[in-house]
């Protein structure tokens, strides 16, 4: 049992980071009052504007001279400049041209997930690749470096300090996230915009302003989740549509914590743990049951979302301006 | 209260003339071309002419590919006109996907399990029917009943509703696999065509791109012109409106979305019963998120459905043949659907909202 533990817990956790990711920017946007259905395209533009940088730069530098810091930071830029820019797209869509975010959202995801596989697959031409990926193996060496002690250190090395560190800077920043919601001034004033922007305008809050700011950081957050699919999870290989639903897994993630990043560090493992369960259940012949082992995430997230709305406990709600758009004069 | 003096100041418009409107739409679909021309380019190094022409030949190239597109016409369409009633009740509906999904399911389950049991075509093609509609007005049930009993938010809902249904026939996918260990079910009753929906004049896809059409007509209908549809539109622009004029608005809210469920899984139906005799996952392939897209393009009205569905499926296959053509990436297509959308998105605001630049020696303004 121990031992199943020991090899299951990591790699429930590496599937979980890109979930926490997603949900961490999600719920940034989602309290600004704008419910972002683009986050499935932005993790994919996250993580081809990666691969993207990632792959000039190794095209450029021979893989023995390759600057450990240049490595990392290229595609890490690059990645948040390309998330950067669709959270600045949906804004402009949707705060100061008040388009519908549903629409908006799921235009984004369209165009996103085909930003993504097209230029993964031009770049596969460029690479006269054999196979249909792209192995970005020196740059990914990078980022997977884990402590040189860890795996000195028997299972606790195993399950906790065997990542690399964008799984703890994913950690991080959900926790910082919780904290800048919960307890700081800036964080109330975006709950506020979130529930009710009519009032946060009269209380003096620039609501276009923390629309923009929010929505743009969450965006670029649920981009790294992409970078890290690619540069960790995947050991730097990008092959088309191989990130998959994890997207709107983050989208669900963000119900089953209702709202709240530092939940989201433990129910992403859950989730993670959940995505993969199916590989541990010994079916034997039975290969359908697993399928619907692959249901347990959603599953899980529709009952808490009915559980959540049956309670009706006020602050485990949806910010209540969520979905709408708010054009001062038009109370 | 901004110290900065105010460049210009907006403002909800009236409705304009429609023949406005569509100026300002193509406008938006010209400029949006142009940049997609101008992205292809780039990217390619493509005449831009020579790019669309391609396009051109592969939506209606061959007698073959006309079919094609007008069945995926059809289908997109059929999907779109199934969310519109809950859309103009503002009930934000984006399980299309996996409504049509069971819809799918249930018409495969009848053609499989039943198959050593009945041996007339119509009672199976009769019994496929009820089993599609009411498993799609199942999915669209749930999330209307905890939307109006508990006010559960439906957007999130009917997401999530779309996995559950898509891992369920990916459950039964594997069990009904055929042959053993194939991992998928092939074609259905290939030899004895049991349930097949009938060809018409020799075209398999007439027969579904009829349906469609009468359905587009009947739901033209119902929405405009029949009291349902009526109370509909009441609690789209307001709930409390609707609750003091007397309607009842969960019964609504429920009704309107276990006809939208029933529509979608008429649809996957069609799918099952007389395009694509199979079950997959990918059977439905996004087309239920886009078709929220061109349902709210077209304002929610069927007949202008007929035309944004269109212009989506010809970017589609269009872009399918550029892939071919020119050996790039089948993507491309979503890129140029990105671009459209964003530009016909955007340019609604000039459409409900007019701009009034202020002269900039009004003091205090």
């Amino acid at each position: 049992m121990f031992d199943f533990l020991v090899s299951f817990i990591p790699r429930a956790v590496m599937q979980s980071i890109p979930l926490l990711y997603g949900s961490t920017g999600e719920i940034l946007t989602e309290k600004s009052g704008n419910l972002n259905l683009g986050i499935p395209g932005i993790m994919y533009v996250g993580a081809i504007s990666g691969v993207i940088g990632a792959f000039f730069y190794e095209q450029s530098v021979p893989a023995a001279e390759m600057n450990a810091f240049l490595a990392i930071a290229i595609p890490f830029l690059s990645s948040l400049l390309g998330s950067f820019l669709m959270g600045l797209l949906y804004c402009f869509l949707t705060v100061t041209l008040r388009a519908n975010q549903n629409v908006t959202g799921l235009a984004m995801t369209t165009f996103g997930v085909g930003f993504g596989n097209f230029f993964g697959g031009s770049l596969i031409k460029l690479a006269h690749s054999e196979v249909p990926s792209i192995a970005l193996s020196a740059t990914s060496n990078f980022y997977r470096a884990s402590l040189p002690f860890a795996d000195r250190l028997g299972w606790f090395g195993q399950i906790f300090l065997s990542y690399g560190f964008l799984a703890y800077l994913a950690i991080a920043i959900a926790l910082l996230t919780a904290f800048l919601i919960r307890k700081t001034r800036t964080g109330l004033h975006l709950r506020a915009v979130g529930e009710s922007p009519a009032t946060a305008d009269a209380a003096g809050i620039n609501v276009v302003r923390y629309k923009y700011l929010f929505t743009c950081f969450g965006s670029m957050i649920a981009g790294l989740g992409g970078l890290y699919y690619v540069m960790d999870y995947a050991n730097g290989v990008w092959s088309n549509n191989a990130f998959g639903d994890r997207g709107w897994l983050a989208i669900a993630l963000v119900i089953f914590t209702i709202w709240r990043p530092n939940v989201s560090v433990l129910a992403s493992i859950l989730f993670g743990g959940l995505y993969i369960l199916y590989l541990y259940i010994p079916t034997g012949t039975q290969f359908a049951v697993k399928e619907l082992y692959k249901m347990l995430p959603y599953l899980v997230t529709l009952f808490v979302l009915i559980i959540v709305s049956l309670r009706k406990k006020r602050e485990d709600q949806p910010p209540a301006s969520l979905g709408l758009h708010y054009f001062r004069e038009e109370r | 209260m901004n110290s900065k003096k105010a460049l210009f100041h907006i403002s909800k418009r009236g409705e304009l003339p429609w023949l406005k409107v569509w100026l300002i739409r193509g406008a938006a679909i010209l400029l949006a071309l142009l940049v997609c021309s101008v992205l292809t380019v780039l990217v390619t190094g493509l005449n831009p002419f020579a790019v669309y022409g391609t396009m051109f030949k592969g939506v209606f190239g061959t007698a073959r590919k006309t079919w094609v597109t007008f069945q995926k016409l059809a289908v997109l369409l059929g999907i779109s006109l199934a969310v519109t009633p809950a859309f103009k009740m503002r009930f934000w509906n984006i399980g299309a996907e996996g409504q049509v999904m069971v819809g799918s399911l249930a018409c495969a389950a009848v053609m499989i399990t039943l198959r050593n049991y009945i041996s007339s075509n119509l009672l199976m093609i009769v019994l496929m029917l009820v089993a599609s509609l009411a498993a799609g007005a199942l999915w669209g049930f749930l999330p209307a009943f905890f939307k109006s009993r508990w006010n559960t938010n439906e957007t999130l809902f009917t997401l999530m509703m779309n996995y559950i249904a898509i891992q369920l026939s990916a459950f039964f996918i594997i069990l009904w696999e055929n042959p053993k260990g194939a991992g998928q079910i092939g074609i259905i009753n290939a030899s004895s065509e049991l349930g097949w929906l009938p060809s018409l004049f020799g075209q398999q896809y007439l027969l579904p791109i009829l349906v469609i059409a009468l359905l587009t007509v009947a739901l033209y209908i119902y929405l405009k012109y029949s009291k349902h549809g009526y109370e509909i539109a009441v609690v789209g622009e307001s709930e409390r409106t609707a609750r003091y004029a007397g309607i009842k608005v969960e019964r609504v809210i429920i009704r309107t979305m276990v006809l939208s469920g029933a529509i979608c899984g008429l649809i996957g139906f069609l799918l099952v019963g007389a395009t694509d005799h199979t079950l997959t996952t990918t059977l439905v392939g996004g087309r239920g998120f886009t078709a929220v897209m061109v349902s709210w393009l077209a304002k929610f009205n069927p007949l202008g459905m007929i035309f944004t569905s269109f212009l989506l499926v010809f970017l589609q296959l269009g872009a399918k043949e550029i892939a071919s053509t020119f050996f790039l990436n089948e993507s491309f297509a979503d890129i140029l659907t990105g671009v459209i959308l964003f530009f016909i998105i955007g340019c609604e605001f000039f459409i409900n909202y007019k701009i009034e630049f202020l002269k900039n020696d009004r003091k205090g303004a």
